[in-house]
C-alpha cells in the first residue's frame, strides 16, 4: 500500500464517498446519481466494463473503496460524452471517470499492465517533454511498453499501418529524432510543476 | 465578405507530418476560399486531449489549456479561439468553463501561469471551426462558393463524439445532429439522413490501448456506411478520421471484411467543391484514396 | 303568460344549412306534421336579430314551446337560452350536413335525415313541460365537516372564508389529526429543500379565531338523515350527550390510518422497540425537540438509521396493500433530513426499490436529500434482525449482491389506508330476478368498521367505496363528488395523498359543498346537471313496489315508505333518470324528459317500407360523452351513415327497455346504445348508470328472440368523448350488419 493510500484509508475510514468528494475531480457529484442506469446503457464499451459508471457510483456510496479504485472499469472510458449528454441528473460522468482513474493512479492502485493507464501516462510524459505530442514516439513507446520482445511483435503487427501513414506523409519518421516541440518547453514544465505542487498540496492536506 | 480573423489553435495532430496534417492543409484552403484568416496561437501547447488524465491531474490539465487561452489573449487579442480538432476544442472550452465556474481553480491556474509570466483573463470564446461555418458563414454562403458540385456522391456524415458532446453545435440534437448533412448537401453531394452510426463512438484514444474493442465499433461505423451505399465517409473530427480510416486493413483481417472506404474531412469536401485541386484539398494525404473526389478535383 | 301552450318552430338557414337542405320543406314538415303553430326561417338564428325574433315571439306572441332547428344543442347555448319556455333542438348542422357528403347522389337521404330530425324535435317538444322547482327546497348554508385533521381544518377554513358557517366534528380531544404528531412536513414551496413547519398550530388558531366555525371535540356523528339543504345530524359526544344540528352539505374528511406491520415477521416490528413506523419516528423526533434523536430501547443517541421503504405495499400478497401510498419516499427523505440536520455525520440510508418522489417538491427534495449526503440504496430488504445494533439484510439491486448494514434505528415505511365507513355495496348489486331479493338490503361489509356518517338511508350507512376501501369519487373528472349527493369526500379518504394535496382537495370539496347547499336551496340539481330544475315524479297509483328504482339509483336518493313505495328525496337526486329507465311500469318521469318524450321521437321517425331499402338505425347516445363525440365527428367531417337517427339521452341508465321493444316493433333495423365507460375506471357521469344499462340490456336478447330477430340488431357500447372516429364507425358498422342480415320484417 502506498503511503498516500494508507493515509487516505485512515482519514476517511468510514466514508469513501467523502474521500471521493474531497479528492476526485468532480467527485462531489457522485452523491447526486439517482441510479437510473442511463449512463450504463449509453456507454459504448459498456460490455467491457467491470462496473458501469452507475455501479461505480453505487459502490462508492456503499464504501467499496478497494473494489472501485483497483477496478479497471474507469480506464475503459473513451471520453465519448454520451453519458454526460444523457444523464438526467447532469452528472459530469466522463470527468468523474477520469478523476477516479487519476486518483487510483495517484494511490498506486491501478491494475498491473492496464493498457489505457499505461498509454495515458506515456502520452502525458511525451507531452511534458516537448509541450506537444509526438505521435511517432508515442506510437513506439506504446509498442515497447511491455518490454522489447512484445514490442517487436506489436510493431510488426502495426508495421503495415506505419508504412501507410508514412507514405501518406502523415507520420514523419524524422519525428523520432526531434520533431515538434514548443519553444518554451522549460516554461511549460515549470508551469505544470507548479500546478502539480498546488494539487498535491491540496490532496496531501486532505490526507 | 469582410475578412474574418480568428485565433487559430491547430492542435498536435494537425502539425506538419502528423496524423491529421492533411486536415490542416484542407482547412487552410477552405478558409482562404471563405476569407477566414487563421492567426495561429504562438507557441501553443498540447491540450492534454482526453487521455492525459492518467498522468496529469485536474489542475495541471486545466493549466495546459489556460496557457493556450492566455497566449491567445496576449497575442491575438479580441479574436475568438477557433479549433479544428474536436478534442482540442473540447479541452479548451471545458477548461475555460471550469475555470470560470470555480474561483479557486482559476486562482490556482493563474498561480501556475504566473511562473511563466502569463495571465489568464478567460474572456475569450472558444469555438469549433464548424460553428464558424454554420453560424457565421452559413450554408447559403457556402453553397454560393461551390464551383464543382459533388454531384452524385453519396456521403455518410460521421459526426462522432466530441464535436457533438457535451457541447455540440447550437440547436443541434446530441442524438441526431444534422449540420454535417447540411454541409454535405451544400456542396452538392447526397447525405444519408438515416445513417445510424452518425454519433457512434470510434473508441477515441482507446483505439491505441484497446484495439480489439475499438475496432469492433469502427467496423460497425464503416459497415453501416456500406449498407447505405455510401461512396465515402465525411467527419469533422481528426481522431475519428484517423481511427476510421487507418485501421481498415486490421479490421478486414479481424472481421474478414473487405472494407476500402475513404474517410475525409468536411474541409476536404469543401476545398474540392470550391474548385481547388487535389493537393490543396489534401487528397494526397489519404491512406485510402478518395478517387471520386480526386476525379472531381481533376476535372 | 297564459297556461295555454303555444308551439313555435325556427329553422336556421345559416352555416350552410340553407344551401344543403330544402328549408321550405323543413318548414312544411314542422307545421303540418310537427304541429308547430308557427315556423320561421332565419339566415343566422344565433345573431342578436335572430335571438330577438324568438324573444319577441315569447313575450308578445306567447310562444311557450319552441323548436329550434339549427346547430347541435351543445352549440350556441348562450344565445338560445330561454329559461321561461320549453325548448327542443333539431341538430341539422353537426347531426346532418356535417356528417353527410355534399353530393347530388346523397341529397335525398340527407334531406330525409333532416326531415326526421324536425319531426323528432317537434314530437319531443309536444311531450315536454317547462320544469318547475318542487317548492320542497330549503336553503341551509351551514356545512358539516367530519374530521378535524389537516383536510377537515382546511375545508372548514375555506368554507368560513367564503362566508359559510361550519361545524367540525372530531373524534379526538384535539384538532390536528395525524399531522399534529409530525415534527415537520414535506416542503410545498420553492426551492423545496428543507422540511417545513406543519402549520397545524396556525390552523387551529385560525379556527379558534373564526366566528363561523364551531368545533365538537370527542364527538362522532350518531345519525345523518335528510338530504342536501336539510341534513339532520345527531352529534354525540363521548360523555353520551347528543346535540342535533341541520346542515346544507357535508364534507367527510376522516383521513387515514396506517398499515400495521406486526404481521410481517421479516421486519421484526414486534420484536424490537427500535424498529418503528414512519409515524412513530415523527413522535420520537418531536420528543427530541431539536436535540439528537434517542432510540426507544435504551435512550442511546441514534448514529445510524435505516429507512426500509415500501413495507407491505404494492404487494400481491394476502394481508398486504395492493397499492402504494406514493408519498412514503418523500417522507423518508424528510425524516432522514431530521437526522442529517441535527448531525451531519449520522448515517442515514434509504433502502428503496422504486423511489417515488411525486409532486412539485418531489425531484428537488430528492436532490436536496442527496446534497445532504443521505445514502439511497436500491435494495430489497429481506430481514431486520433485532439486537443491540439492528442488522438490516438486503439484496443490493444495483450491485446484485446479498449484503447487510447495521443501524441503531430502523424506520418502516408503511402505507396509508382510508378511514372509511363500511361500504354499503361490499358485494356488488346484481340486478337479476333471483338475486334481487338478496340485494334488497345492503350486504354486510367484509371488514367490520364503525360507521362514520350513520346515514339514515335505505342504501346503507356510509359512502360507497370504489376499491381498496377508498371512497368512490372519480378522481379525474369529478373529484370529491361521492355517490351520496351533498356529501363530499376529501383528503386521504379518496386516495393516498400528502398534506398539500389534502389541502387542495379540501378547498375543492368546500366549494362543491357550498354549491350543493346553494343549489339545494333553489331546487336545482348538483353535478353534473347543476342548475337543472326538473326532478323525477312518481305516479304512485301505477307503482308495483318492485323497488328497482330504490336499488338502482346510484345516489341513494330514494328511500321507501312503510308500505314499500318509493320515497323520493329531491335534493339527493342527480337527475340521471336511472330510476326512470329501471321502472318496469314506466311511472317515473321528468317534466322535460320522460319515457314518452323519447318514445315520441322514436315513433315520429319515418320508417320507409321494406322495398324502399332504406333501413333505420336508432342511436341512443349519452349526452355526456357519446353525443359530444358525435358532434365532434361532425366538426371533423367524419361521415355517419344516413340511416342513423340519433337521440341524446341523459345517461344510458335512463334508457327504458320499452324504447328498444317499441322501436323494434315499429320496424327499426338496428339499435346502437352508447354510454360512458363503466367498471372500476368508470367515466359514467352518474357512476353506475352505464353499468346498470349494460346489465339491463343483457335481457334484450329475450325480447329479440321472442320477436324472432337477430341478436346483432341491438348493440351496447362504452364510448368516450374522445372517440371521434370510433363513435361514427360503430354506427356505420351497424349499417353494414343490417345490410348483411337484411331489413327488419316489422315494417308497415
Ligand atoms: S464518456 Fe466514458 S463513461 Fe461516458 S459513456 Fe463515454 S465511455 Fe462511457
Ligand atoms: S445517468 Fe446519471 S443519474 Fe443515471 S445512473 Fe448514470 S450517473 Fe446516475
Ligand atoms: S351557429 Fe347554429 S344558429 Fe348560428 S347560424 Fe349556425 S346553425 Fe344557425
Ligand atoms: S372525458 Fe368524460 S370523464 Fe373525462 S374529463 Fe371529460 S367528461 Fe370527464
Ligand atoms: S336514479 Fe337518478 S334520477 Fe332517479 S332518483 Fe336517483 S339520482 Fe334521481
Ligand atoms: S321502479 Fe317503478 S314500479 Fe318499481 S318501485 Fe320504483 S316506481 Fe315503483
Amino acid at each position: 500500500m502506498s503511503d498516500l493510500n494508507s493515509a487516505m484509508t485512515e482519514r476517511y475510514h468510514n466514508s469513501f464517498l467523502k474521500e471521493v468528494e474531497a479528492n476526485v475531480e468532480e467527485g462531489e457529484w457522485v452523491k447526486m446519481c439517482m441510479q437510473c442506469g442511463v449512463c450504463a446503457g449509453s456507454c459504448p464499451l459498456g460490455n467491457a466494463w467491470e462496473h458501469t459508471p452507475q455501479k461505480l457510483f453505487m459502490m462508492i456510496r456503499a464504501g467499496k473503496r478497494e473494489a472501485v479504485l483497483s477496478s479497471d472499469a474507469m480506464w475503459m472510458c473513451t471520453s465519448c460524452y454520451n453519458c454526460i449528454a444523457r444523464c438526467p441528473r447532469g452528472l459530469p460522468i466522463t470527468h468523474i471517470m477520469h478523476g477516479l482513474a487519476h486518483y487510483a493512479k495517484r494511490l498506486g492502485l491501478v491494475p498491473k499492465n492496464q493498457p489505457t493507464a499505461q498509454f495515458s501516462q506515456i502520452f502525458w510524459d511525451n507531452l511534458m517533454k516537448k509541450g506537444r505530442v509526438n505521435e511517432l514516439k508515442l506510437g513506439l513507446a506504446i509498442y515497447f511498453k511491455d518490454g522489447f520482445g512484445q514490442g517487436i511483435k506489436n510493431a510488426l503487427a502495426n508495421k503495415q499501418l506505419g508504412q501507410n501513414m508514412m507514405k501518406a506523409k502523415r507520420m514523419n519518421a524524422m519525428e523520432f529524432f526531434g520533431g515538434h516541440s514548443i519553444k518554451d518547453t522549460g516554461g511549460l514544465q515549470k508551469m505544470i510543476k507548479k500546478a502539480q505542487e498546488i494539487e498535491d498540496a491540496k490532496i496531501q492536506g486532505n490526507s | 465578405m469582410a475578412k474574418k480573423e480568428v485565433s487559430y489553435y491547430p492542435g498536435c495532430s494537425s502539425q506538419t507530418g502528423a496524423s491529421s496534417s492533411n486536415m490542416m492543409r484542407a482547412t487552410q484552403t477552405m478558409c482562404d476560399e471563405l476569407d477566414i484568416q487563421l492567426n495561429e496561437i504562438p507557441d501553443w501547447n498540447c491540450c492534454g486531449a482526453s487521455i492525459g488524465y492518467g498522468g496529469g491531474g485536474e489542475l495541471p490539465r486545466l493549466t495546459l489549456s489556460a496557457r493556450n487561452i492566455a497566449l491567445s489573449e496576449q497575442h491575438n487579442p479580441g479574436q475568438e479561439i477557433v479549433a479544428t480538432c474536436a478534442a482540442c476544442w473540447l479541452s479548451t472550452r471545458e477548461a475555460k468553463e471550469r475555470l470560470h465556474e470555480d474561483a479557486n481553480m482559476f486562482r490556482d491556474a493563474n498561480t501556475a501561469l504566473n511562473e511563466i509570466n502569463l495571465k489568464l483573463n478567460n474572456q475569450t470564446p472558444v469555438r469549433h471551426m464548424v460553428e464558424v461555418l454554420v453560424e457565421d458563414i452559413g450554408f447559403e454562403a457556402i453553397k454560393a462558393k461551390v464551383k464543382k458540385p459533388l454531384q452524385g456522391l453519396k456521403i455518410a456524415s460521421y459526426v462522432g463524439c466530441q464535436t457533438n458532446r457535451p457541447f455540440g453545435i447550437a440547436e443541434e440534437s446530441f442524438e441526431n445532429p444534422v449540420y454535417l448533412d447540411h454541409l454535405i448537401e451544400s456542396v452538392g453531394a447526397d447525405s444519408i439522413p438515416t445513417y445510424e452510426k452518425k454519433v457512434q463512438c470510434c473508441g477515441g484514444a482507446l483505439a491505441f490501448s484497446e484495439p480489439e474493442k475499438s475496432q469492433e465499433m469502427i467496423h460497425g461505423i464503416i459497415e453501416a456506411a456500406y449498407d447505405h451505399g455510401a461512396d465515402l465517409i465525411a467527419t469533422p473530427c481528426p481522431l475519428c478520421q484517423a481511427n476510421v480510416e487507418i485501421y481498415q486493413d486490421q479490421i478486414n483481417a479481424r472481421f474478414g471484411s473487405k472494407f476500402n472506404m475513404p474517410v475525409v474531412y468536411y474541409s476536404q469536401l469543401m476545398s474540392v467543391a470550391f474548385g481547388r485541386n487535389s493537393k490543396d484539398s489534401a487528397l494526397d494525404g489519404q491512406i485510402i484514396r478518395a478517387k471520386s473526389l480526386e476525379e472531381i478535383a481533376g476535372k | 303568460m297564459s297556461d295555454e301552450k303555444k308551439f313555435a318552430g325556427y329553422i336556421c338557414t345559416g352555416c350552410g344549412i340553407g344551401e344543403r337542405l330544402d328549408s321550405s320543406q323543413l318548414e312544411m314538415i314542422a307545421t303540418r306534421e310537427g304541429k308547430m303553430q308557427s315556423c320561421k326561417q332565419h339566415e343566422m338564428l344565433c345573431s342578436s336579430e335572430g335571438v330577438q325574433m324568438i324573444r319577441d315571439d315569447i313575450s308578445s306572441e306567447g310562444a311557450s314551446h319552441i323548436m329550434i332547428a339549427a346547430c347541435s344543442r351543445r352549440a350556441k347555448v348562450e344565445a338560445f337560452n330561454f329559461p321561461e319556455v320549453a325548448m327542443t333542438r333539431a341538430n341539422l348542422r353537426e347531426g346532418v350536413i356535417w356528417v353527410r357528403p355534399d353530393a347530388p347522389e346523397h341529397q335525398e337521404t340527407t334531406q330525409e335525415m333532416a326531415d326526421d330530425y324536425i319531426r323528432m324535435a317537434c314530437a319531443e317538444l309536444r311531450s315536454l313541460k317547462l320544469p318547475h322547482a318542487s317548492g320542497e327546497q330549503s336553503l341551509n348554508k351551514t356545512i358539516l365537516v367530519v374530521g378535524g385533521g389537516i383536510t377537515g381544518m382546511t375545508a372548514a377554513l375555506e368554507s368560513a372564508a367564503a362566508g359559510y358557517p361550519v361545524h367540525i366534528v372530531e373524534k379526538q380531544g384535539a384538532l390536528g389529526g395525524q399531522a399534529a404528531g409530525y415534527a415537520k412536513a414535506i416542503p410545498t414551496r420553492s426551492p423545496y429543500k428543507e422540511p417545513r413547519d406543519t402549520g397545524v398550530a396556525e390552523m387551529i388558531a385560525a379556527i379558534e379565531a373564526s366566528g363561523l366555525i364551531t368545533v365538537h371535540l370527542n364527538s362522532t356523528v350518531a345519525k345523518t338523515a335528510g338530504a342536501p339543504g336539510r341534513f339532520n345530524v345527531d352529534i354525540a359526544t363521548e360523555s353520551g350527550a347528543v346535540s342535533n344540528e341541520t346542515f346544507g352539505a357535508i364534507i367527510q374528511a376522516t383521513g387515514f390510518k396506517l398499515y400495521d406491520p406486526s404481521n410481517l415477521q421479516q421486519y421484526g416490528y414486534s420484536s424490537s422497540p427500535d424498529i418503528v413506523t414512519n409515524a412513530e419516528l415523527e413522535k420520537l423526533v418531536k420528543a427530541a425537540a431539536g436535540g439528537p434523536v434517542k432510540r426507544p430501547s435504551d435512550g442511546k443517541e441514534v448514529k445510524a438509521v435505516a429507512f426500509v421503504q415500501n413495507v407491505g405495499q404494492s404487494s400481491s400478497e394476502e394481508g398486504q396493500l395492493s397499492y402504494h401510498s406514493g408519498i412514503g419516499d418523500l417522507i423518508a427523505i424528510k425524516q432522514a433530513m431530521y437526522f442529517k440536520d441535527q448531525n451531519s455525520d449520522c448515517d442515514t440510508t434509504i433502502l428503496f426499490n422504486n423511489l417515488r418522489t411525486p409532486g412539485a417538491a418531489g425531484e428537488d427534495f430528492y436532490r436536496a436529500g442527496q446534497e445532504k449526503m443521505i445514502t439511497f440504496s436500491k435494495a430489497q430488504v429481506s430481514e431486520v434482525v433485532p439486537g443491540d445494533s439492528l442488522e438490516v439484510k438486503f439484496q443490493d439491486l444495483i450491485l446484485d449482491e446479498e449484503t447487510s448494514m447495521q443501524a441503531d434505528l430502523v424506520v418502516l415505511d408503511v402505507g396509508m389506508m382510508p378511514n372509511s365507513g363500511p361500504d354499503p355495496y361490499a358485494v356488488p348489486i346484481v340486478i337479476d330476478e333471483k338475486a334481487e331479493a338478496a340485494s334488497e338490503t345492503p350486504r354486510a361489509p367484509t371488514v367490520t368498521v364503525d360507521s362514520i356518517l350513520n346515514l339514515d338511508y335505505r342504501q346503507g350507512t356510509d359512502l360507497p367505496h370504489l376499491k381498496n376501501g377508498f371512497t368512490d369519487s372519480h378522481f379525474i373528472c369529478f373529484p370529491y363528488e361521492t355517490r351520496r349527493t351533498g356529501i363530499y369526500a376529501a383528503g386521504p379518504l379518496r386516495r393516498p395523498m400528502d398534506m398539500r394535496q389534502a389541502q387542495d382537495d379540501a378547498a375543492g370539496a368546500a366549494m362543491k359543498a357550498i354549491q350543493a347547499a346553494e343549489n339545494a336551496g333553489k331546487g336545482m340539481a348538483a353535478h353534473p346537471r347543476a342548475g337543472d330544475l326538473s326532478f323525477p315524479s312518481f305516479r304512485m297509483d301505477g307503482c308495483t313496489q318492485c323497488k328497482r328504482c330504490t336499488v338502482e339509483c346510484p345516489f341513494g336518493a330514494i328511500n321507501e315508505d312503510e308500505k314499500g313505495y318509493p320515497l323520493f328525496n329531491e335534493s339527493r337526486c342527480r337527475r340521471c333518470g336511472t330510476c326512470m329507465g329501471a321502472c318496469p311500469v314506466r311511472v317515473i318521469s321528468f317534466e322535460n324528459y320522460s319515457v314518452e318524450s323519447v318514445n315520441q321521437q322514436i315513433k315520429n321517425v319515418e320508417v320507409p317500407e321494406e322495398f324502399d331499402e332504406k333501413p333505420r338505425i336508432l342511436v341512443l347516445a349519452c349526452e355526456n360523452d357519446a353525443y359530444p363525440a358525435l358532434d365532434q365527428a361532425g366538426m371533423n367531417g367524419v361521415e355517419i351513415n344516413p340511416w342513423a337517427r340519433v337521440i341524446p339521452v341523459r345517461c344510458l341508465g335512463s334508457v327504458s327497455l320499452s324504447w328498444i321493444t317499441d322501436s323494434l316493433n315499429s320496424g327499426y333495423d338496428g339499435i346502437v346504445l352508447m354510454g360512458c365507460a363503466k367498471g372500476d375506471d368508470y367515466q359514467c357521469h352518474f357512476v353506475r348508470g352505464s353499468a346498470m344499462a349494460h346489465e339491463r340490456m343483457d335481457k334484450v336478447g329475450d325480447t329479440l328472440s321472442s320477436l324472432n330477430l337477430e341478436p346483432e340488431r341491438v348493440v351496447v357500447y362504452e364510448v368516450a368523448i374522445t372517440d371521434i372516429e370510433r363513435a361514427p364507425k360503430l354506427i356505420n358498422d351497424m349499417a353494414e350488419t343490417v345490410e348483411k342480415i337484411g331489413l327488419s320484417p316489422f315494417k308497415f
